[in-house]
């Protein structure tokens, strides 16, 4: 294995989603009910979702922020609480915008 | 059916729905292509190859001006553990050259490409448009049959005959018409990409290869302890480096996407191929990995689903492709509407030609033949075990221990299998079922 800063300098996690272009609308297109959170033992949408979105809170909930979302739905799919993720589209023309995907 | 908006409102502009609105606006249908990002594309990213060859029936000589990254004349399957490597590369000049084989290309400029050709056949393009709902028949005589979309625009409901959903891997549209259970994150994958800019001079020589040659390589054993492969392959002056992850797996243990990829990127095989470099665009997309046993009901009274949305995605190991599936399956719904709107039955049962039509040809027949195949190559076994097996047994073929004489070829197998923990009717159980689906 060749150590990372060897090869090549990684780059943080904010200047990775700096590379991708978003078009955010104001109304959010996924609401996360952080209480319903609380109660869940596996958390799976922090380490699942690519976009590093969802924050564990000092009181053991969830802080979610739609503003950088691939819209890709491994967050409802991973989580087993029901009612946590309220899921849809953003509006029309909003959210990310590929260009050389 | 001329009191409807349009006849037929195809919902989603990537392949399957282009490819089904330039069949449907040529077949002389009032067809409206609905896009909800601000262009085709733009919500669309995949893991690199496009096999254009259906497009023969739509796009006669497509190669002359589809917009595509670089022709795949180099085919590489790479198998790794943490220090070795087992590649099996294939290479052909004939791919360089019409018909071609695969492509790699950027979704933006491709899906725009194949949209630009529904709009000259005849249909309407409407981007920036999402669609919330479904609209039904309230009528008793066909009580529930679909009739349109509703969108978010101002006074956004929209009639039409038929509703061909093409609306990706999250299938809201399938959903809603109840042909598609409560989705289980075991039948899909999580693909992340890097698009990392390089120059092309020195990509051509890091890969191979010359002027619009391309490379692909598939990797299984690059991605930790989380079930999944991974991939490289050349743009033009870009490679994509990427990871597809199974998401229960995923979601079991604590090394984020974007981890996993470092750590693929840092393996002695990979990093000469993709260090230096800016990265030029990170993107994520779900996968419908599971192939038949996932796929959704097809066709509704005035319904029709297609793409990534039926689940048309196939993912099995040696083959991976989606925008062929999808490509066909657009175009066969198309057809089916033609057909169904002429016979005046857009019901269900009216509509029976898309489910024969996609039966009769490879959209089905390659999934019921390879239904087994997802599963294998996802299984802990050809994950974790094989490669450390296959690796091993290279290893020694090729390792030479003087002065110990050389082992036979069946003594190495034996003894690099028990080292690699399978047992043997583990490893003739999943022969069998190799052999039954890829022979």
């Amino acid at each position: 294995m060749i150590e990372p800063d060897e090869a090549w300098p990684e780059i943080s996690f904010a200047d990775r989603m700096a590379t991708t272009e978003f078009n955010v609308h104001e109304r959010p297109h996924i609401v996360v009910d952080g209480k319903a959170c609380a109660d869940c033992s596996t958390k799976a949408c922090i380490v699942a979702c690519p976009a590093d979105l969802f924050v564990p809170t000092s009181d053991g909930g969830i802080l979610f922020n739609y503003e950088q979302c691939f819209e890709c739905g491994t967050c409802y799919l991973v989580c087993n609480t029901e009612g946590a993720i309220t899921w849809s589209y953003p509006e029309g023309g909003f959210g990310v915008v590929f260009r050389s995907s | 059916m001329a009191d409807t908006d349009f006849d037929v409102v195809v919902v989603g502009a990537g392949p399957a729905g282009s490819c089904a609105a330039i069949e449907a606006a040529r077949g002389g249908l009032r067809t409206l292509l609905l896009e909800r990002g601000p262009y085709p594309g733009s919500k669309n990213m995949y893991g690199g190859v496009v096999y254009p060859r259906i497009l023969d029936e739509l796009i006669p000589q497509w190669w002359t001006d589809v917009p595509i990254q670089r022709w795949v004349t180099r085919r590489s399957t790479m198998v790794l553990t943490e220090t070795k490597a087992v590649s099996i590369d294939f290479r052909n000049d004939a791919w360089a050259a019409p018909p071609y084989n695969g492509a790699t290309a950027f979704r933006p400029d491709f899906d725009r490409w194949l949209a630009d050709h529904a709009v000259a056949a005849g249909a309407t393009l409407l981007c920036n448009t999402t669609v919330t709902g479904l609209l039904h028949d309230s009528s008793r005589r066909s009580a529930g049959r679909v009739t349109g979309v509703r969108t978010d625009r101002p006074d956004g409901d929209l009639t039409a005959s038929v509703v061909i959903a093409c609306d990706g891997v999250n299938s809201f549209i399938a959903k809603e018409a109840g042909l598609y259970g409560t989705p289980k994150a075991k039948n899909f994958t999580l693909g992340v990409k890097e698009t990392i800019s390089l120059p092309k001079e020195v990509i051509d020589e890091r890969f191979g290869v010359r002027d619009r040659e391309g490379v692909d390589i598939e990797i299984i054993g690059c991605t930790g302890g989380v079930n999944g492969g991974g991939f490289v392959y050349t743009n033009l002056d870009t490679i994509a480096v990427g990871v597809v992850l199974k998401l229960t797996a995923l979601a079991a243990q604590k090394t984020r996407p974007e981890d996993i990829i470092a750590g693929m990127k840092r393996h002695s095989a990979i990093a000469p191929l993709v260090e230096g470099g800016q990265l030029n665009e990170y993107s994520a997309h779900l996968i419908p990995e599971a192939g038949l046993s996932m796929m959704p009901g097809m066709t509704g009274d005035g319904l029709l689903i297609a793409g990534d949305a039926a689940a048309l995605c196939l993912a099995a190991g040696i083959w991976l492709e989606g925008v062929n599936f999808a490509m066909a399956s657009g175009m066969y719904a198309g057809r089916t509407v033609i057909e169904a709107i002429g016979n005046g039955d857009v019901s269900q049962r009216g509509l029976g030609g898309y489910a024969r039509r996609l039966g009769d040809t490879f959209v089905l027949r390659d999934h019921r033949k390879l239904r087994r195949a997802p599963e294998l190559v996802l299984s802990d076994r050809v994950q974790h075990l094989y490669p450390s097996m296959v690796t091993g047994i290279v290893e020694r073929m090729f390792r030479v221990d003087n002065p110990a004489a050389k082992p036979g070829l069946r003594r190495i197998v034996q003894e690099e299998r028990k080292r690699a923990g399978v047992h043997v009717h583990d490893l003739i159980s999943d022969g069998r079922n190799a052999f039954r689906s890829f022979g």
